[in-house]
């Protein structure tokens, strides 16, 4: 079996309505499952984590973080997708 | 399963503390374009390296965009052109020079590093000629970097190699005072030069390395003074497992980047430098961890340990992170590229006698300094021959890039732009070494190196 691979997409800025929305319908059209989210609102900031499953992603790295980009930019948000590898070498022996 | 908090932590180094990626420097052998013909060496070394480094900066780009951290640099060393071009029967390299920038400028990279002679020992003809093509090479391209080994712990130190530097530095300042004297600053004269080194301008692929090979130079000095601010007041044990364990998290990112980086290329991994390298941006500072440390400046007393202490910590931490560490690891000290010790030379803190201090427990030299532009070649001479000695002595790569200011005197400014910056023009000791540097010759190999 494909070993799974995962990201880390960190959503950021100002609480409007249909934050969550917006961003799971972007991964649903490109076809990378959610396997996780955290999310809190701190003085009106709106703080979400999502480990997601990118093995079957219908786009590139680049062009997935560059429609991430567009949505936020769109939503006045900080979209930011990350492979999951990036923290798995910094916080694990 | 990574935490909510270690995703934030990475996030806030990567977003508020200038964690990057400084460069992914590719090493390229150009040792079998060996031709007796200029113009056919010329040919096959811009064929070998727009061959070899054609996706460098394509894939240093995509992991960029995969890890969301940023990769600043995408670079290129060479073999030594003084070796390479060894069999070239030509009176000058400049034309070596105009490939290598051309070649640099088709791929992408901004530096290319190797335009480098080796004559620690002694000259070859190949390297004279190399050496008396400096100045104009460096006026006539923009993205060439030039090194000089003129010593070396085991063989110690080629006097006449010293004397000429100063006067090519001062003549390479001379061909390019139209442009802030911006040639030194791509100039770096070595005691103990390595060979895998990532960073410029001394770059250069050694001939004891792989065809090719990828090494990766990894920075973060803005994390490793955020996580001082969170043990302010600590002792000195907290404050050294502070920094080596940040270390350790900034280089395990570099090798993770540097394998995935190699895969991609195909070509093999060499080495991880971990240098806590400057840029001119606040928060980026080398100076501002002194300061953090307790130092109200660098330059002031106790700045000599303070730096000791980061150096040791970076390569302890960075040791266990990386299977291979290598190039200089270990804290620069660049003045022109760090906004806080361009400040200290302003304020009269920090004086070109206390950074020669600082350069024996530091990872390079005398970087990045601005003197006046009257300062006679066998004075920056003698100043190559003091830190050159420091190396030698200590075991220690040191280094000097010293762009005098041509038409411009102590208290002046220069100006070079982005990641080189801007400086003051500090005073040097006026008094003369004319007499010790025109003796010649060699300094014998010290004691310490007769270990076989």
């Amino acid at each position: 079996m494909q070993e799974m691979e995962k990201a880390v997409i960190t959503v950021l800025g100002q609480d409007c309505v249909g934050i969550t929305a917006k961003v799971c319908t972007a991964l649903a059209e490109s076809n990378i499952n959610i396997l996780d989210i955290s999310q809190t609102i701190v003085g009106g900031y709106f703080n979400m984590v999502m480990v997601v499953d990118i093995t079957n992603m219908k786009l590139q790295y680049d062009e997935i973080s560059a429609k991430l980009d567009a949505l936020g930019d769109e939503m006045n948000l900080k979209i930011k997708v990350q492979h999951t590898k990036i923290f798995d070498a910094m916080h694990r022996v | 399963m990574i935490t909510r908090n270690e995703i934030l932590e990475t996030n806030r180094m990567i977003d508020d503390m200038n964690l990057d990626v400084r460069t992914i420097t590719m090493g390229i052998s150009l040792l079998d374009c060996a031709d007796a013909d200029i113009e056919k060496f010329n040919e096959k070394i811009y064929n070998k390296i727009t061959t070899y480094a054609k996706d460098l900066v394509k894939v240093g780009d995509e992991l960029a965009k995969k890890y969301g951290v940023p990769v600043v640099n995408k670079r290129i060393s060479i073999t030594p052109i003084a070796i390479a071009a060894a069999g070239c029967k030509t009176d000058s390299y400049v034309s070596i020079a105009q490939t290598l920038d051309r070649a640099a400028k088709e791929v992408g990279v901004n530096f290319i590093g190797g335009f480098s002679a080796l004559v620690h020992k002694g000259y070859t003809e190949s390297d004279r000629k190399l050496i008396a093509s400096i100045p104009e090479a460096m006026a006539v391209t923009d993205r060439v970097c030039s090194s000089v080994n003129i010593g070396t712990s085991r063989n110690g130190l080629n006097m006449n190699a010293v004397k000429e530097m100063g006067e090519v530095i001062l003549k390479t300042a001379e061909f390019t005072k139209d442009a802030e004297c911006i040639g030194c600053a791509k100039l770096v004269v070595f005691c103990n030069a390595v060979e895998d080194n990532p960073f410029m301008a001394g770059a250069f692929h050694g001939v004891g390395e792989a065809d090719c090979a990828i090494n990766v130079g990894v920075s973060g000095p803005g994390v490793v003074k955020k996580a001082l601010e969170e043990v302010r007041g600590a002792d000195f044990e907290t404050l050294c497992e502070t920094v080596k364990r940040t270390a350790f998290k900034i280089t395990r990112v570099g090798q993770m980047i540097a394998r995935e980086a190699s895969e991609r290329l195909h070509v093999p991994f060499g080495i991880i430098d971990l240098s806590l390298a400057p840029t001119p941006a606040v928060g980026d500072s080398i100076a501002e961890i002194f300061q953090e440390m307790g130092l109200a400046e660098p330059g002031a007393p106790g700045t000599t340990a303070a730096l000791a202490l980061l150096n040791d910590n970076v390569k302890k931490g960075g040791v266990m992170a990386s299977s291979y560490v290598g190039g200089l690891s270990g804290a620069f000290i660049p003045v022109s590229e760090d906004h806080g010790m361009i400040e200290a030379a302003e304020k009269g803190a920090l004086t070109l006698e206390k950074l020669e201090a600082m350069t024996c427990v530091c990872s390079v030299g005398l970087d990045m300094i601005a003197i006046p532009g009257d300062t006679p070649a066998s004075t920056i001479s003698g100043i190559i021959a003091d830190e050159a000695a420091i190396g030698m002595i200590n075991n220690k790569t040191t280094a000097v890039r010293l762009i005098p200011v041509i038409g411009r005197k102590e208290g002046g400014h220069v100006e070079f732009g982005g990641l080189l910056g801007h400086a003051p023009i500090m005073p040097v000791n006026r008094y003369s070494c004319a007499d010790f540097i025109a003796r010649g010759g060699r300094i014998p190999a010290p004691i310490h190196s007769f270990k076989n």
